[in-house]
């Protein structure tokens, strides 16, 4: 297309992008101010890979086959309850991991404190990604590549193994990777089960050793995996299109199980989820009775809750409006700089909150140092909510701008030519137009950003201000306690906000007619779930024809 | 003077030039049509005037008022030009009245709700107000699109093949409400379109449009008659070119002796259309019938002449001629013909 250059829009959009990017820069820039950074800790290095590349062995390999077979278990076979178990498997996604490792310990499972313990509770509670992707793209190939199998003499079973499986691998790869890098993101659950990875690293160096350097240093390895996932993710997400293309729709009939199998294939997946969410939250209702009775209730709870709620709601709506500034912007500006800015905006999503937490002080920490001079304010960005803010900001824009953009590619370029002729100048096109047509993508943004803000535990701990604890950080704080009772109202109160955008996502996904939000929320719900790029080719219809 | 005035218009995408020094005048009220074959440029002209794209050069003069010149460019929006878009871009979170009333934000409510009021009383949609885009039907849909782009009563409504999206039966219909529509309205339109028989049939004059250039600008019957060269005679309407020679008012040619419109001497190549000939069954037959197609109220015979070229011929329905059928085709009589290239 053409390229008027850049307009206030496309400014916008571009500085929206560097204060996301500035900071992830700067971080590989603390090798060049401290070389030696990290020699003072040079045994943690080497434990924080070899416990790292433990956890991602075996969280790869026990969510690839926990997701992928439950996945095909749903797809390909029939049994009672088929419909509702296939949603009940995606609950999983509400329960953070800390929480379920709180509850593991309360019941002092034995062997939880371990990285084998770590790598159970991990498959657990991430598994719902590579189940998600590997149903979706299950469910996206053709009858007729299996009945070309089937009728070249492989059984059911055989065609399976040989047709579905391999076409689906883009997809559950991509899936796995996902999971991957939210088990790198994690800080809670090592810490508190004493698996000492690359965020647990940082944490110690932070906190124990305030050394700033080599913290950033650390951040700087731990982000060099991440992006190596995330580029693992969009190849198999670029093939998993490419090969889901020419076959839609059309989903192959469902095997029939019968007797014991049928059984299995009900109470398997039921365990499953009463393991990892209806027990957990049974003895959490539990705790936080008892916690209530016997005034174990933390003197800060009460806090803890208003700065949770606060946080989450002026995330809520901040990151969203940022969210929409930049899709719009790279749309309405038309120039290809303001369409880059906004995908490297959007690069904070898969980066552990500790990294993000790490990446932001150093820059604030300059600025304010230099406003400080001026004013006299002190510490008015690290010392605040705002450098916590900023973290939130970096982290979940991704997520924000999913559910957005995804509303506004699905809106026509005429509709907003339309709007200008008739006197709309851009703010108005947005306002009258835009707004208006992805209010719903609107609310699933703000949702989710609510959501992860309130399950948010690496940045808040380590950028929050002082008597600025969250519920995550109660539950953090009060488990490392061994003190159960009293973590468990907060990490109730978190499970039952965070089962909302599930609960959300699988209601609209039974209706028909709603397939438009059922994909903004399925979309958004990890932002990588579908890729923009799914996304738009699954939305060739243009919303105007109703 | 003209309401619209375009001067020397040019604007390249690229190495594509898609429209190339195009000047044009429209009179207050009138209804102009731009015809030329996909890929001529003539939406990109048409985006030109309305404001999204931005001409490399000339000018744009609405109202006396220069919207788009060397150092000057009036965004879309304050160019009071409408527009009907191809598949009507209507808003689909508002309702008919609310599309109608988009325009006429800054207006005070009780005039916004009068004009809304009138002009979908115009378009004959008063009983539809409340309705939502996907409700309505397809012609019902473009009259929205229209009421929308003349309730804030512009200058000039630009109109985007408007009626490429419905289905042939309902076209010829919508064109002449269309047309009512906009002549009620006394609104100075532009309308792009391929299709030749709607602009023949809708235009008080048509532009015809190739490769980026206006290769001719004139009343329907004038196009029609006297095409400036031998593409614009092919793309609007049927056409037989043939070669003669000319002497003074006539021209001698292998199917009789033509009329011309003016003089000229030499050898020539005149524009003749289907109409211009007649059939005679008859024993000294020149050509014989290799097709016929039916098309109600008329009939297109294609010949072969004994000269070996093919001829098409346009007759009343009320006279068949059957395929193979040996028959003498002439002249009919005061058939005018035009020099072409």
């Amino acid at each position: 297309m053409k390229s008027d250059g850049i307009d206030a829009w496309g400014i916008l959009t571009v500085l929206c992008a560097a204060a996301v990017a500035a900071p992830l820069i700067g971080l590989p820039l603390s090798f060049a101010v401290a070389p030696g950074g990290l020699s003072e800790f040079s045994g943690l290095v080497p434990e924080a890979v070899a416990a790292t590349a433990v956890l991602l062995g075996g969280v790869g390999a026990g969510t690839l086959l926990v997701g992928t077979a439950l996945a095909a278990l749903v797809t390909f076979c029939d049994f009672p309850g088929r419909g509702w178990i296939e949603w009940a498997l995606v609950l999983p996604l509400a329960m953070p991991g800390y929480v379920f490792t709180l509850f593991a310990l309360g019941l002092d499972v034995p062997g939880i404190r371990s990285p084998l313990g770590a790598v159970v509770v991990f498959t657990l509670v991430l598994y719902p990604y590579v189940y998600l992707l590997a149903r979706a793209a299950f469910l996206a190939q053709s009858r007729t590549l299996l009945e070309a199998a089937r009728g070249l003499g492989l059984s059911r079973r055989v065609a399976i193994a040989r047709v579905g499986l391999p076409l689906a691998r883009p997809a559950i790869l991509g899936g796995v990777a996902l999971a991957l890098m939210e088990a790198l993101a994690d800080f809670g659950t090592v810490n508190l089960l004493g698996v000492r990875t690359f965020t647990d690293a940082i944490y110690r160096v932070w906190f124990i050793a305030f050394d700033r350097d080599a913290a950033m240093q650390l951040a700087t390895l731990l982000v060099s995996v991440t992006l190596t996932l995330v580029v693992l993710e969009r190849l198999a997400r670029g093939r998993a299109r490419y090969q889901q293309l020419a076959a839609r729709g059309d989903v192959p009939p469902p095997m029939p199980l019968t007797g014991a199998a049928a059984v299995a294939a009900v109470i398997g997946p039921l365990a499953l989820v009463a393991v990892v969410v209806a027990a957990p939250l049974a003895q959490l209702a539990v705790w936080s009775v008892e916690s209530i009775r016997d005034g174990l209730l933390s003197p800060e709870f009460g806090t803890a809750v208003g700065n949770s709620v606060l946080l989450a709601s002026m995330s809520a709506v901040l990151i969203p409006l940022a969210a929409v500034v930049l899709a719009y912007g790279a749309r309405a500006s038309r120039s290809g700089l303001a369409a880059a800015s906004a995908r490297t905006a959007t690069i904070g999503y898969g980066l552990p909150g500790s990294v993000v937490a790490v990446a932001v002080i150093v820059p604030l920490g300059w600025i304010e140092r230099r406003i400080d001079g001026i004013a006299g304010t002190g510490l008015l960005l690290t010392g605040t909510v705002i450098g916590l803010f900023y973290a939130y900001f970096l982290r979940f824009l991704a997520l924000a701008w999913g559910a957005v953009e995804a509303g506004i590619v699905r809106i026509p370029r005429q509709l907003d030519e339309a709007a200008r002729g008739l006197g709309a100048d851009r703010l108005d096109v947005l306002a009258r137009v835009h707004v208006p047509l992805i209010h719903a993508g609107l609310a699933t943004a703000a949702l989710l950003v609510f959501v992860e803000v309130m399950k948010e535990l690496p940045a808040t701990l380590l950028l929050r201000p002082l008597g600025g604890d969250t519920l995550a950080i109660a539950v953090w704080q009060a488990t490392t306690e061994s003190l159960f009772e009293t973590a468990a109202l907060p990490a109730l109160l978190i499970v039952l906000v965070g089962l909302l955008p599930v609960a959300v996502m699988i209601r609209l996904s039974g209706r028909r007619g709603a397939e438009l939000e059922a994909a903004q929320v399925a979309g958004a719900w990890a932002e990588e779930l579908e890729g923009p790029e799914e996304r738009e080719v699954r939305s060739g219809a243009p919303i105007v024809r109703a | 003077m003209s309401e619209v005035r375009l001067r020397g218009v040019s604007k390249a995408f690229g190495l594509l030039q898609a429209v190339r020094d195009v000047s044009l005048d429209i009179d207050r009220g009138e209804l102009m049509a731009v015809l030329g074959p996909s890929g001529c440029g003539k939406t990109t002209l048409l985006r030109t005037i309305a404001g999204f794209e931005r001409p490399d050069a000339g000018c744009v003069v609405v109202s006396g008022e220069v919207v788009a010149g060397p150092g000057r460019f009036l965004p879309p929006e304050r160019r009071r030009i409408g527009m009907v878009f191809q598949d009507y871009a209507l808003f689909p979170h508002l309702t008919v009245a609310g599309n109608v009333a988009f325009g006429l934000a800054n207006r005070p409510r009780g005039e916004r709700e009068a004009l809304t009021r009138r002009t979908l009383e115009l378009v004959g949609l008063q009983h539809k107000t409340e309705r939502h885009p996907h409700e309505l039907s397809g012609g019902e849909r473009q009259r929205v699109a229209l009421a929308r782009a003349l309730a804030p009563e512009p200058a000039l409504v630009l109109l985007d093949e408007p009626f490429s999206s419905l289905d042939a039966t309902l076209r010829a219909g919508l064109r002449r409400e269309v047309e009512l529509i906009l002549r009620d309205a006394e609104a100075t339109a532009l309308l792009v379109t391929h299709d030749q028989e709607e602009a023949l049939s809708l235009a008080d004059r048509l532009a015809v449009m190739r490769e980026g250039r206006i290769v001719q600008v004139g009343a329907p019957e004038e196009v029609y008659v006297r095409p400036a060269s031998r593409w614009a005679a092919q793309f609007v309407g049927e056409v037989n070119i043939l070669a003669g020679v000319a002497r003074g008012t006539g021209v001698e040619t292998e199917l009789g002796i033509f009329d011309l419109h003016a003089p000229a001497s030499g050898t020539v190549h005149v524009a003749v259309r289907p109409e211009q000939l007649e059939l005679r069954a008859d024993r000294e037959a020149n050509a014989e019938v290799i097709d016929r197609e039916f098309r109600g109220h008329d009939v297109l015979y294609r010949l072969r002449h004994e000269a070996g070229r093919v001829v098409l011929v346009q007759l009343p329905s009320l006279e068949l001629y059957e395929v193979g059928e040996r028959v003498f085709v002439r002249p009919a009589p005061a058939a005018v013909t035009t020099l072409v290239d």
